[in-house]
Parts: structure tokens; sequence; C-alpha cells
């Protein structure tokens, strides 16, 4: 969930909605004039609020303008989860942003502890974005951003969303390829709850691994379209116990029902149940 | 420390405004105006002095106006007015 | 002979044995003007000022109000600025309840018109400056149901009734709506203003729409109201569902909201024929919109919403989801025009709303209550009339006697309303006991009674997320920090009573 970074209430209640990710932005919601204290906001917000299990995700600027390496400075010391990289067109940016993390970690001996996401928000970086992906091994994850992106493509947003259909397409199949996750543009009509249960049931039929909301008020339908059903679950857990029993045996064969149980399928449960337990369907002590 | 007008924070609910300016007292003059002042007064003072001191900056008259925020975002608000006020960035 | 002059005698006899005069027929005339016109010659139309003289009113009775127009209302302002005017002195003004629109009243208790109040609630600034010390004598504070009882009862003992209508006949029979034509205003169900209507000494009707007799569905009768006093504007009906009743757009209302739903959909008691009721507060009135969706999936049916009737239970009645509405106040147009136009819409007096004491109140007959508060604590008792900061600025309305009354109390809260707690240590007034309150809703979860631990076992098995409401309090503690005692002086500002009657507690004036 998208949070605007100058907004010290919206920061502070975020948590309660129970979003899988909470992105606090000192990009575009931002103004020039009011980066520093964003900046010093998010700093004090991360080092402070308990947002419980949330992942944090910071969106600093680009690093070619005069706010983006002290965003980075700002949020590695406060120990941000993952930094999301607006803009992103080629890997050598993932890189330099990766030399720039390292030259704090370093310095607080915390070497590693960041992870970055990509938004992919132009033709190049479509273009780009399996390479985009593999430029880090802290790479979680690519995303698109479909404003810019569109813009860049000379192309209309329309609510079926054809423009974006190949740069969805071509972000899945490099999130796959780099085995990290794929997230979806925001949605930002809010009085139109109907037609973003359709571009999110869209986006998870494409394949992708979530969808980014700017308000509290999408995440049920998210959760909902996302959410494996009932029959689904049961098998995937029968799945996983065997699993659990094949290593209990030391075998690495996997059977149930007699039947070899095949990797891709073992992922799949996996995936399966991730999703039960995001969407509040199986929690945790239900499982084990 | 040369110190020149600034301000920073908004007015909106769970945020406070912080202006800074320069000072003819030893120390730090706070005014304050708060939705909490009662239960939360003192405590909203002491962070703001608190932040000062650690950044080094005295001899300063502080308006506060306050709208309930939490102490993490007053300090941010305060450092905030304090970098513009000073010109010393926080950040390297 | 059996004539009736041969009878003459013995008429005389009886009538003297009942103490009676013999009929006299030479002094019978017959009223010959068109019954039309003759109505509006109603000897019971005046000014306001022959009302008020014509009522007997002296320094130090007591006169009494309705709030049904809430934010809109005039009537208040208008009636004390004349008494003013008529140089009274010394009043006890009993409202159903007061607001911010009341402020003006803070200049006739400096002068010494008002004395004393009694009222359900206090908000604005005649709220701040009582709780800063304003009054010599402390306002008594009631529920709507023992307000009620206690003008039934005689404790309460209005002398003059002033209350506001939307319309009446000349003869006094009066409405919260009306059908003519000529309708200025509309506020609904008048059932805070039926005790005093009917237990009054004395009950003045003012109106901004005279109708023709007889004005039908009238919730006041003619036979109660001795004037009726024609004035421009009675209130603004476009007031009344601004404040603590508007329609939240705030996501943390929503969740609360849903939440409340989910608990109430796995309480036990969402079953077939089920009552409901919720209070005023974004939150609480929002679940009748997620409580709608549950109905409708399980097929389940409420036999009456109760209480403060806003448009999302009208939508519910009129869908068929719920069968009857029990209205004391109508919380929006929506509601009160329904009241005006369906049998099955009916009002219902303050007492035999909720008074502990009337065998028949309504709220006896509740399965679930969704209401709001300003403060919960860790024992469960809710404040919902003075602020964390000591200054008066709610009301108690119903909250004690639905909560007391109902199968299942839910109360509706965000843990944090900016840096000011919602579950605390200890309330600051006690208005709802904790033995009541059943549970508790928060953002950061829900805690349930443990007095009640089948309906926590019923809520774990949902799957939803209950915590120990001690743990609630420090969740908040850690967020804010921990407040300064308030500065709290030594004299009593507000008597609280408790439904029954006794003294439950009383608040403290302020001290800048």
């Amino acid at each position: 969930m998208f949070v605007p970074g100058n907004n010290p209430a919206m920061m502070q209640d975020a948590f309660i909605y129970g979003p899988d990710s909470i992105m606090l932005d000192l990009e575009d919601s931002v103004t020039m004039t009011e980066k520093d204290a964003a900046r010093l906001l998010v700093h004090n917000a991360l080092k402070t609020i308990d947002y419980g299990k949330t992942e944090m995700v910071v969106r600093v600027n680009p690093l070619n303008t005069p706010y983006g390496k002290k965003d980075v400075e700002a949020v590695v010391k406060a120990g941000v989860h993952v930094i999301r990289m607006p803009k992103t067109e080629t890997a050598d940016e993932i890189r330099e942003l990766e030399a720039e993390i390292e030259k704090w970690e370093t310095e607080l001996g915390c070497l590693g502890r960041t992870q970055i996401m990509a938004a992919i928000e132009s033709t190049l970086g479509v273009i780009n974005a399996y390479e985009i992906a593999t430029a880090s091994k802290r790479m979680m994850g690519i995303a698109l951003g479909a404003e810019d992106y569109c813009a860049n493509l000379k192309a209309q947003r329309t609510p079926e969303g054809m423009e974006l259909l190949q740069a969805r397409q071509t972000i899945v199949v490099a999130a796959r390829a780099a085995g990290i996750d794929a997230l979806d543009t925001v949605y930002s009509n809010l009085n139109d709850m109907e037609t973003f249960r359709k571009e999110v049931e869209l986006i998870k039929t494409l394949g992708f691994d979530g969808k980014s909301i700017i308000n509290p008020r999408q995440i049920e339908i998210v959760n909902e379209v996302f959410a494996p059903t009932e029959k689904a679950i049961e098998k995937a857990k029968t799945i996983i116990a065997a699993i659990k029993e094949a290593e209990k045996r030391g075998s690495g064969v996997i059977a149930v029902n007699g039947k070899m149980v095949d990797r891709p399928v073992v992922i799949r449960a996996q995936r399966t149940i991730d999703l039960a337990i995001a969407s509040g369907i199986l929690t945790q002590e239900e499982l084990s | 420390m040369e110190i020149k007008n600034a301000s920073a924070g908004t007015l909106e609910s769970g945020d406070i405004l912080i202006q800074i300016g320069p000072s003819d007292h030893d120390g730090v003059q706070i005014n304050l105006n708060s939705t909490v002042a009662y239960q939360f007064g003192e405590q909203i003072k002491k962070v703001i002095s608190q932040t000062l001191s650690e950044l080094g900056v005295t001899n300063v008259e502080v308006n506060a106006t306050d709208k309930g925020a939490l102490d993490c975002t007053i300090k941010a608000r305060v450092t905030a007015a304090a970098v513009r006020a000073t010109g010393h960035d926080v950040w390297a | 002979m059996n004539s009736i002059k041969n009878r003459a005698a013995l008429i005389a006899e009886a009538a003297k044995k009942m103490n009676k005069e013999v009929y006299n027929d030479s002094q019978v005339k017959k009223i010959i003007t068109p019954r039309h016109e003759l109505q509006r010659q109603s000897s019971k139309v005046v000014s306001l000022e022959e009302a008020i003289k014509k009522s007997g009113l002296k320094d130090g009775m007591t006169i009494s109000f309705h709030h049904h127009f809430r934010g809109g209302d005039k009537v208040i302002n208008m009636v004390v600025d004349k008494l003013a005017q008529m140089g009274f002195k010394n009043l006890h003004l009993a409202s159903s309840s007061l607001i911010d629109v009341h402020e003006p009243l803070i200049e006739h208790i400096r002068n010494g018109v008002i004395t004393q109040i009694s009222t359900s609630g206090l908000r604005g600034k005649l709220a701040n400056e009582i709780s800063h010390g304003l009054m010599k004598e402390p306002v008594v504070f009631r529920s709507h149901g023992s307000r009620g009882y206690a003008i039934k009862s005689g404790e309460l003992h209005i002398d003059v009734a002033f209350l506001g209508a939307s319309s009446s006949d000349p003869l006094g029979n009066a409405a919260g709506f009306s059908t003519s034509e000529n309708a200025k205003s509309i506020c609904g169900s008048l059932g805070y203003a039926l005790p005093d209507a009917k237990y009054a000494d004395h009950t003045i009707i003012l109106t901004d729409d005279l109708v023709d007799y007889p004005n039908q569905h009238n919730a006041i009768s003619e036979a109660d109201v001795e004037f009726v006093v024609v004035v421009d504007s009675v209130g603004d009906s476009s007031k009344i569902s601004s404040g603590a009743i508007r329609d939240t757009k705030n996501p943390r209302d929503i969740l609360l909201a849903k939440q409340a739903a989910k608990v109430v959909m796995n309480s036990g008691y969402f079953q077939n024929g089920f009552s409901l009721q919720t209070g005023s507060g974004g939150a609480s009135l929002a679940v009748t919109k997620y409580l709608r969706q549950g109905m409708i999936d399980k097929g389940i049916k409420a036999s009456f919403a109760l209480g403060g009737i806003t448009s999302h239970m009208v939508k519910l009645h009129q869908e068929g989801l719920i069968d009857r509405l029990i209205d004391v106040q109508s919380f929006d147009k929506v509601a009160a025009e329904s009241l005006m136009n369906d049998s099955k819409h009916k009002s219902v007096s303050a007492n035999e709303y909720a008074a502990m004491l009337e065998p028949g109140s309504a709220t006896h007959y509740l399965d679930v209550v969704i209401l709001s508060a300003l403060e919960v604590d860790v024992n469960f008792n809710v404040n919902v009339l003075v602020g964390s900061d000591g200054i008066i600025r709610g009301a108690i309305g119903g909250h004690p006697d639905t909560a007391a009354d109902s199968a299942l109390s839910v109360i509706v809260c965000p843990l944090l309303r900016g840096r000011i707690p919602c579950v605390v240590d200890e309330v600051t007034t006690l208005i709802t006991p904790g033995s009541n309150v059943d549970v508790v809703v928060t953002e950061y979860g829900i805690a349930v009674n443990p007095n009640r631990p089948e309906i926590k076992e019923r809520l774990v098995a949902a799957g939803l997320n209950i915590v120990d409401i001690k743990d609630l309090a420090a969740k908040a503690h850690s967020i804010i920090g921990n407040p300064a005692p308030l500065p709290f002086g030594d004299k009593v500002v507000g008597i609280v009573l408790n439904r029954d009657g006794s003294v439950q507690d009383v608040i403290k004036n302020i001290v800048e």
C-alpha cells in the first residue's frame, strides 16, 4: 500500500489495515520543497513505529536528483526492509543503488540487510526487464508503474488495460525467470471498485504476485481475488504435510495418495498456502 | 551558529508545525499550542528541546502548533526546521 | 305521568346526593361559526410571550425542551432569549440534550436566567465553559431512559415544557413532520418530547406549520397541550444528520464497522427474528451496512431495529430485512420521512424506549446493540460524556440503557484518536459500567469481557483477532507515551446519575 511520506497520520495508521507491505513514498507524492522534511519523517517513523510483521518499503527519489542519495542514507540507517527504485531503465541503475546501500550498510555493520525492488515505468525499462531483475542478489521484485509507462508509450490508459498487456507480461516473465516477485501498478479511481476488481482478476490471471494499492479500501478486494479456493488449500496442505513426512524419513521422494509429486507441484502448493495466509483465510497455527 | 527564520510541518491532524527563529535570550524558548496540551504539553516541550540540543542549536525561539503528533513526528519536524534554519543537513 | 317536570324533584335530590348542579338548558348557546373558521379562532393559539405569561411560569421553575433538531434546533435559544427579555431568573433548564448550537445559553447562565441544568449531554463552547466552572450548581446528567422515567415519576418535575413541532393544528395535535404543502421542517420522531408533553404541568407547542384540524399521525395529543405558538422556524432539518451521526468514508471507521459486523454475525445472537440497535458515531452507524450483506447471505431477518433510526436502517426495512422500526429519534431526513409514511415505522417515547423500571421498555427486548465510546477502560467501563482532556464533550444518550438491557453490547472505538487513547486504565468519567459491556472492537484487536466466555469462544472459532483488553491499553501507551494527569479542580460541575436513579459519578472542573 502506497502511503505519502509527508503525512504522519497516514504513516501511523497504515499498519492497521493489514497490507502485506507498506510503501512510504518520498518521490511523486512529496513536493520538491518538502523532500527534506519527508525524509526525516520517514526515517523517524521507521525507527519508532511498530509495524509488526508488515514488510516496510520506501520509494526513494532517483539517484540523479539532489534527493536520491540522502534518501538511501536515511532509510538504510532506519533499517528499511526494501528500497524501491523508481523509473528504473537499466541494470546499471540498480548496481549504483546497491553501491549506495552497501556504503551505509558497511558503516552500520549490517551488510546485506536491505533488499531492492525496481519500478519499471518506461518502454526502455520493459525492454531491459530481465537484466534489471537480475542486476543484484538484493532484488526481491519488479513492479510496473503504468502512468509514466503509458506517457512514454504514447498510449492512453483504458479500463481494459490492453495498452499495458505487453509490459505486464514482460514483467511477469522477467520476474519468474529471475525468481523474484512481480507486482502490478496502482489503480487510482477509488469510486470504481468494479473496474478495480476486474483489473485485479486480470493481473492474477497474468501471473502477478500482488497489486499496488493507494487506499485501505482496496485491500479487501485484492485479498478476495488472490485468495485460493478451499479445495486448493486442502490439496496444498496435504502436499505440504507429505513433504514434512518425507523430510522426517530423510527421503527425497514425495508421494501423495501413492503418486509421486513433482517439484513444480510442491512450489505451487507452497504458494497456495502463502496466499491463504496473506488473505487471512489460514493462520500459521492452523497449518502446524 | 547563524539562525534564520524557518518552519517545518503542517496543521494536519497527527502533525505539528514548528517555527524556529533567532532569539536574544539564552537557551531555547518554546511557545506551545497543542490539542493535547493537558496530557502531553510537557512531553512535547521535552522532545523539542532534546532534539535541538542534540543538533547543537541554542538561543532560538520555537513556536509549535501541535495537532496530536507522536514523539517521532515531533522529532522529525523539529530536525527539519532546524536544518532549514541553520543550513546544516544531518545527512552526509 | 312521568315527564321530566314530574322527575324534577328526584333530579334535584340525585344532584344533591352527588354534590352536583342541576342542568340548566337556558345557559347553553350553540356556536354557529363554520368549523373551519372556528378552529382558526382557537384560544390556544397565542404568541410566545402570551403563552409564557398564561402558563404561570415563575422564577425558580423548571422548563423543558427536546433536541430532535440536534444542530439545527432553534427553539431553545428562541425561548430562553424571550424568557431573559421578560426578566425571568433562576430557571432550571431540563433539555433532553444540549449541543454546540446552544452556545448562547452561556450568557443566560452568566446573567442568572438559567441557574440549573439537567440534560443527557453537553457539547461545544457551552460544555467547555461549564467544565471550567461556569455554573454554581452542577449539571445533572441522565440517560434518555432514566430522564423519561424521572419525568413520569415526578423526580424531575417539569413546570412548563416548550416543545418544537414541525406541524400542529390549532388545538395542539403535533408531529415531528408535516404532510401539508407548507411544511417547513421535519425531525421525525418526537420520542424525547413525549414524557414532557404528558407529564409537564403546562405544555406549549411551538410550530412552523399550523395545519388544519385534525393533524393526523400526531405524536403529541391536544389533550396534553395548553398553547400553540406559531414561529418562523423551529429548526433546520438539514443539520440533523451532522456532527455525531454523519455517514463515514474514513477507512478506519469502515474497518471497525466491518469487524463489529463480524462480531455480531458470529456472536450466537445472529438468528432469525433478532433485534438490533446502533448508536451514534460513524463506525457504529456503518455497521448496519455490513450486517446487511450477512443477513442476505444467511437468509436472516430482524424483527425490529430500535433507537436512533438512520437511512441505513430504513433501507434494510424496505428491503424486508427488518420487519419493524421503533424510533425514539430520527437520525436523518430519510428516517424522518419513513416515519411519516410507513405504518411499520413507529415512534416511541423515551421511557417506553429505555427506562429501566418501565416493564415494556423496548430495550428489554433488544438482542444486539452497537455503541461508540470516547473511552473504555481495562474493566470495560465506558465513558461517552467527558473527553480525555477532562472537558465535557458528549452525551450519555441511551448508552447505559441499551448496554444494560441488551443480550449483547458491542462497543466500537479506535484505540487512538490522534494522540488521545481510547482504551485506558480508568475512564475519566463512569457512564456505562463494565458489567454491561460485552465486546470492545478496536483496529488493534477485539476484547471480550471475561463475564462472557461463551462469546469469546465463538469469536475465536470464527477466526477473529481476540486480544486482552489490558494489552490494548498497553499498546496505546507504547504508541503515544504516558499522558500527564489532568488539571482537575475541587469543584463538582456535573453529576452522573445511574439509570436506577442513584448517583454514579461526579465530574470535577478543569483548571487552566
